[in-house]
């Protein structure tokens, strides 16, 4: 067994440094690497690029990090729940790169997986294809993609052993597992760390050879954005 | 003249045996409401969920699962958990048999734009760029007008695409209109609303054939 376990936060974030590029995992505040963003708050490090599929609340999430001015540049799908940042991006402080979902998911996944690039047809014929290479394939366009390259992955998975393993719960899986492997360094921070050989090989979903550390987080406040429920009557 | 719940009852009557089924945000999450019940469909959440069932009762509700507005679910017996790039092998592979999404414009031509307004609204396209580029069949449901009582099915898109002659069919709170290569070809009116109505509210060509039948809900 490979120990990828490190003691804490501070040692699953260390090495970071102003202008650097990070890919963070959750799909709006859903299965954020919350212990590992407020590192990156109190280290106070600037500059950084952050790609992440939305960019937090005002209040939570990457919202924190906007809120000091720490993120230079977002790539992100949608950011519909955030004023800062929408005031930030119309005026020009931050800047941003819309990228459709899939297209997001799969840039990260490509990095993962050795793939320089990847025609889609997601984006063809709008403003998402400016300046892209495109090419037809049975006589539908696509557009050229890149792979995303990033320093670090920072990842939230609900169950993970000393080895690295991962198991995600819900849809808090979402783009996780897409970027583990797909940055220099992936730091895994998990709701239960456990002893290797008591999580069954069967159920894991990204191998500990995606993932360079990982902790336990101390604190989960998993807050939720729309809380929306019927009642019993 | 129908309203939200009306546009939405009207789409689930497009919703077929067997049909795997991704919802946008807005009306189209309502269709869900209005499905018969003797046939079995599943709903595809592009945030990693297939088998999404109702919002969760009181005190039941589960942070980790959420649909793409990021409201609190419940799933079905069946369902499955999967990551985005799953998600969208599922979208842009065909597998998902019907997409329903809002629109801010559509064009007589089978483009939307719904993700960007320059210089004042910039929320993203989220997983739309994706589904329309994709899906083989896609119904618009939207108000026919906008706020200001100006036209939403145009000649031209003015805003900035999502994707290029994908729209098939839009459903709005006056018509069923079908995108051909005439321009809007008018199928059904809803209840209330004269022809002329509906041509009073569409900038872009309306193709009127005959008697226009009113909608059944």
């Amino acid at each position: 067994m490979i120990n990828k376990k490190v003691a804490n936060v501070v040692e699953g974030v260390s090495g970071v440094k102003d202008g650097m590029t990070f890919m963070l995992g959750g799909f709006g505040l859903c299965g954020i690497p919350e212990n590992a963003i407020a590192e990156l708050v109190r280290l106070g490090i600037k500059d950084i690029t952050c790609i992440s599929n939305n960019a937090g609340v005002d209040d939570f999430g990457l919202g924190l990090l906007l809120q000091k001015h720490q993120i230079k540049k977002m790539i992100s799908s949608y950011v519909g729940e955030n004023d800062e940042f929408e005031r930030q991006m119309l005026s020009g402080e931050l800047e941003v790169e819309l990228t459709p979902q899939g297209t997001l998911a799969e840039k990260c996944r490509a990095a993962q997986a050795g793939f320089p690039a990847f025609y889609t047809p997601a984006g063809y014929g709008t403003e998402v294809a400016e300046g892209k290479e495109t090419r037809e394939f049975d006589g539908k366009m696509y557009v050229l993609e890149p792979a995303y390259k990033a320093d670090y992955a920072f990842v939230k998975a609900w169950k993970g052993d000393e080895a690295g393993n991962l198991i995600f719960k819900g849809t808090a899986r979402n783009f996780n597992p897409c970027m583990c492997g797909a940055a220099a360094i992936t730091v895994a921070e998990v709701e239960e760390l456990h002893p290797v050989g008591s999580l069954d090989p069967n159920e894991i979903h990204i191998p500990g050879i995606f993932v360079q550390r990982i902790f336990q987080g101390a604190v989960y406040e998993k807050r939720i954005e729309q809380r929306t429920v019927q009642s019993r009557n | 003249m129908l309203d939200k719940n009306g546009i939405a009852k009207r789409i689930a009557r497009e919703v077929q045996d067997g049909y795997y089924v991704n919802l946008g945000i807005g009306i189209p999450t309502l269709v869900a409401n209005f499905v018969r019940d003797d046939i079995s469909v599943e709903f595809q959440s592009e945030n990693g969920v297939l088998g999404m069932g109702p919002f969760p009762f009181e005190g039941e509700e589960d942070a980790d699962i959420i649909n793409a507005g990021k409201q609190t679910i419940t799933t079905l017996p069946g369902a499955s958990f999967f990551d985005s790039a799953m998600s969208f092998s599922m979208i842009r592979g065909k597998h998902v048999d019907l997409t329903i999404l809002g629109a801010m414009e559509v064009a007589e031509n089978g483009d939307i734009a719904n993700w960007k307004i320059p210089g004042k609204m910039v929320k993203g396209m989220g997983g739309a760029m994706d589904l329309v580029a994709s899906a083989e069949n896609i119904i618009v449901a939207m108000m026919h007008t906008n706020r200001a009582g100006q036209s939403k099915l145009l000649k031209q898109c003015t805003l900035p695409l999502t994707g290029v002659g994908c729209v098939k069919k839009i459903v709005t709170n006056l018509a069923v209109l079908e995108v051909t290569p005439q321009g809007f070809k008018l199928l059904e009116r809803a209840p209330n609303v004269s022809v002329d109505d509906i041509e009073k509210a569409t900038e872009g060509s309306l193709v009127v054939e005959g008697d226009v039948p009113e909608m059944v809900l």
